[in-house]
């Protein structure tokens, strides 16, 4: 059975377009990135999959239930953690949790197991008030309090937004001890690097899927050559890229510019046709595709950048 | 139930945490109550009178004299002119010309009933009409003492009716005695109302509402685990306001407190119904405050605190029926001034069990745990 399954979702709010016919499924134990930036419609989705907003149109299941008419039944079967911290910030690390756990008929020693190697992290601290809490510690709590009732699905809106480096490490390592226990996550981020710590992950923008597929088999079907050019006149050289002839798409990538080509070059040859126009560079190397060069590329196949 | 004893013990861990709200709702009101009942009080002490005396006789003397020895008028100036009296007035010095025409005495005697004018400075109505009362009283009581001596000299008796008038309920006309239930109740109904509808959005505000959307509590739980700590909250300060009544102003407790305590429950179950329900239609802690704010100034300017009910339009005083202070005072003052049994406020009673099912019916269908 499947955790999730989406059919042709449609959600607007006026005007704006959040959601055009999405769909998608999601098995039990698995974890299934929504990966996108701001905007995506990756919140509206989760809203609509916890039952908290209704579709326009389509079909959605959480757990084997109807989002639409079996919203009751999901709301015991799923965990929601949403963008926001929205645990009651005047209440104690403990206290937030007892609560969760007694609304939804429970007790913290009841499903104890499930969130003793995430709870004892941030036990020291269980009399301090949540909001005095970190971002990573309460990123951790948040986590406990979707978790306590021990639910079938957990549903992460942008978890580790605003969290430092080392919490989002631990974050996800726990994710993947708690996919062991067969809960299915579904999990939205911004930050492409975390796609590929996913089963599957679906690629969103203004409210469509790109491409849905595991991050290994996205980058193995990326065909297309990439080049990593390093240089420091990154903007003459970016300019220079886009108009010339073989350039499929040049991005500036951190250090590097990230340029693709509509056949294979030798990285060579592209270093020296950059240099004989005046443009020093250090590096050009050929590389493997990151899942944000494959969103980038994506998304450009719908939007043609302007050069 | 288990939910819901959670529920309601989270909203006092909460309370109770805050630390700028427990004083903000236990000793402001108290304070509030101790300066209200003492100054907004409709007694009035001092007329300024200005006495136009333009007969200059035995009677007209007599009249001053009366006026001047009642400790309510103050006899700014005796003049001969209008116009200087007029100025007084103008001017803000005098708020009752009294004027006595030439040849006032000779018309008496002749049995031409003279008449005596009296300009009244209105811009305070209140002030007007009690005043113009009590000079009309003066002015009577002297016309009775004069009859008699007048009678004797024509020789014919006349039969006159006496009016004896008592104050009932509060026989010293004590001003406290009358507001402070009265405050009492519009103090507890104010901040019950303010409390409940801010609380509800300020869970939508900090986000704390989507989470509990998508858990299982059922709707009436939410709203009876916001509305019970308030209620608590509220009989609290009814309790402490009645005791601080007692202990400063000596308020007379001559009916049964159940009944005041009984419908002070049913009251305030109304009003915290009405705030949640505010609360449902409102997304930020400003907008929830300034709906709240428009029903609270309605209800206390129409409720019976400050101008009578009875003295109000027709429409004014039916408009007074969904109003949940309007019988809150009402109850207060007959059961705690009058000693009324529950048959005398049973209307009262009825009306607020109706107001009470149809806010708090209004405010579970209303809260949408789905958009």
């Amino acid at each position: 059975m499947a955790a999730v399954l989406v059919e042709n979702i449609d959600k607007s709010y006026g005007n704006v377009t959040a959601l055009k016919s999405i769909g998608f499924q999601m098995d039990d134990g698995e974890i299934f990135g929504l990966i996108g930036p701001d905007g995506a419609g990756k919140s509206t989705l989760f809203r609509i999959l916890t039952t908290l907003l209704l579709p326009d149109g389509g079909r959605a299941s959480v757990a084997g239930h109807d989002v639409i008419q079996e919203y009751k039944h999901i709301r015991k079967k799923v965990g929601y953690m949403p963008g926001r911290f929205s645990l009651y910030q005047d209440l104690s690390v403990e206290e937030n949790l007892s609560f969760f756990a007694t609304i939804f008929g429970t007790s913290i020693q009841e499903n104890y197991d499930l969130v003793k190697d995430i709870y004892q992290q941030i036990e020291p601290f269980k009399k301090r008030l949540a909001g005095k809490l970190s971002g990573g510690m309460k990123q951790k709590l948040a986590l406990c309090c979707a978790l306590i009732h021990k639910p079938e699905v957990l549903f992460l809106d942008e978890p580790t937004t605003g969290v430092d480096a080392v919490s989002r490490k631990e974050f996800w390592e726990m994710l993947q001890s708690l996919k062991k226990k067969n809960i299915a996550i579904l999990v939205s981020t911004p930050y492409m690097d975390e796609a590929s710590l996913c089963d599957r992950i679906a690629l969103m923008q203004n409210g469509e899927i790109l491409k849905i597929d595991s991050p290994g088999q996205m980058v193995i079907d990326f065909q297309k050559p990439l080049y990593a050019i390093k240089t420091e006149h990154t903007y003459t050289a970016l300019s220079y890229l886009r108009s010339a002839s073989f350039t499929r798409s040049a991005l500036p990538f951190g250090e590097f510019i990230h340029l693709t080509t509509n056949k294979p070059y030798e990285a060579l040859q592209i270093k020296d046709d950059l240099e004989r126009v005046g443009i020093p560079i250090q590096e050009v190397k050929r590389t493997a595709p990151s899942i944000e060069d494959i969103f980038l590329d994506l998304s450009q196949t719908n939007e043609p950048i302007d050069a | 139930m288990q939910t819901l004893r959670y529920l309601i013990q989270k909203e006092f861990i909460q309370i109770f945490r805050n630390k700028a709200l427990l004083p903000m709702m236990t000793a402001l009101p108290i304070i509030q109550l101790i300066v209200l009942s003492n100054a907004a009080s409709n007694d009035v002490k001092d007329v300024r009178l200005v006495m136009v005396d333009n007969d200059q006789s035995e009677i007209s003397r007599a009249l001053t004299q009366k006026i001047d020895a009642n400790d309510r008028f103050t006899l700014v100036e005796v003049s001969f002119s209008h116009d200087t009296a007029f100025e007084l007035m103008q001017r803000n010095k005098a708020d009752i010309i009294l004027e006595v025409p030439a040849n006032f005495e000779r018309d008496y005697h002749r049995k031409e009933a003279p008449k005596v004018q009296m300009l009244v400075n209105a811009i305070n109505g209140q002030q007007a009409t009690v005043g113009s009362g009590y000079l009309s009283n003066i002015i009577a009581s002297l016309n009775k003492e004069i009859q008699p001596q007048l009678s004797q000299t024509i020789g014919s008796q006349m039969a006159a009716v006496e009016v004896s008038s008592n104050n009932w309920y509060n026989p010293e006309l004590k001003y406290p005695h009358f507001m402070a239930p009265g405050i009492l109740a519009e103090l507890a109904a104010l901040l019950t109302i303010v409390l409940s509808a801010m609380n509800v959005v300020r869970e939508r505000e900090i986000g704390t509402i989507e989470q509990i959307n998508v858990t299982p509590i059922q709707k009436w739980e939410f709203i009876l685990g916001k509305l019970v700590p308030f209620l608590c909250i509220g009989l609290v300060l009814v309790t402490v306001g009645l005791l601080a009544s007692k202990l400063i102003f000596d308020i007379p407790v001559r009916g049964s407190l159940f009944l005041v305590f009984g419908y002070a429950i049913i009251n305030l179950v109304c009003v915290l119904g009405l705030g949640l329900l505010i609360s449902n239609f409102a997304d930020t802690q400003q907008q929830a405050i300034f709906v709240a704010f428009f029903f609270v100034l309605i209800f206390i300017l129409m409720c019976g605190l400050f101008t009578p009910i009875e003295s109000m339009p027709k429409w004014a005083q039916y408009a007074t029926i969904p109003n949940p202070l309007a019988h809150f005072i009402s109850v207060t003052r007959k059961v705690l001034l009058k000693g009324s049994s529950f048959w005398d406020i049973r209307w009262e009673f009825i009306y607020t069990i109706i107001l009470a099912v149809l806010f708090n019916v209004a405010a579970v269908w209303s809260y949408k745990k789905q958009q």
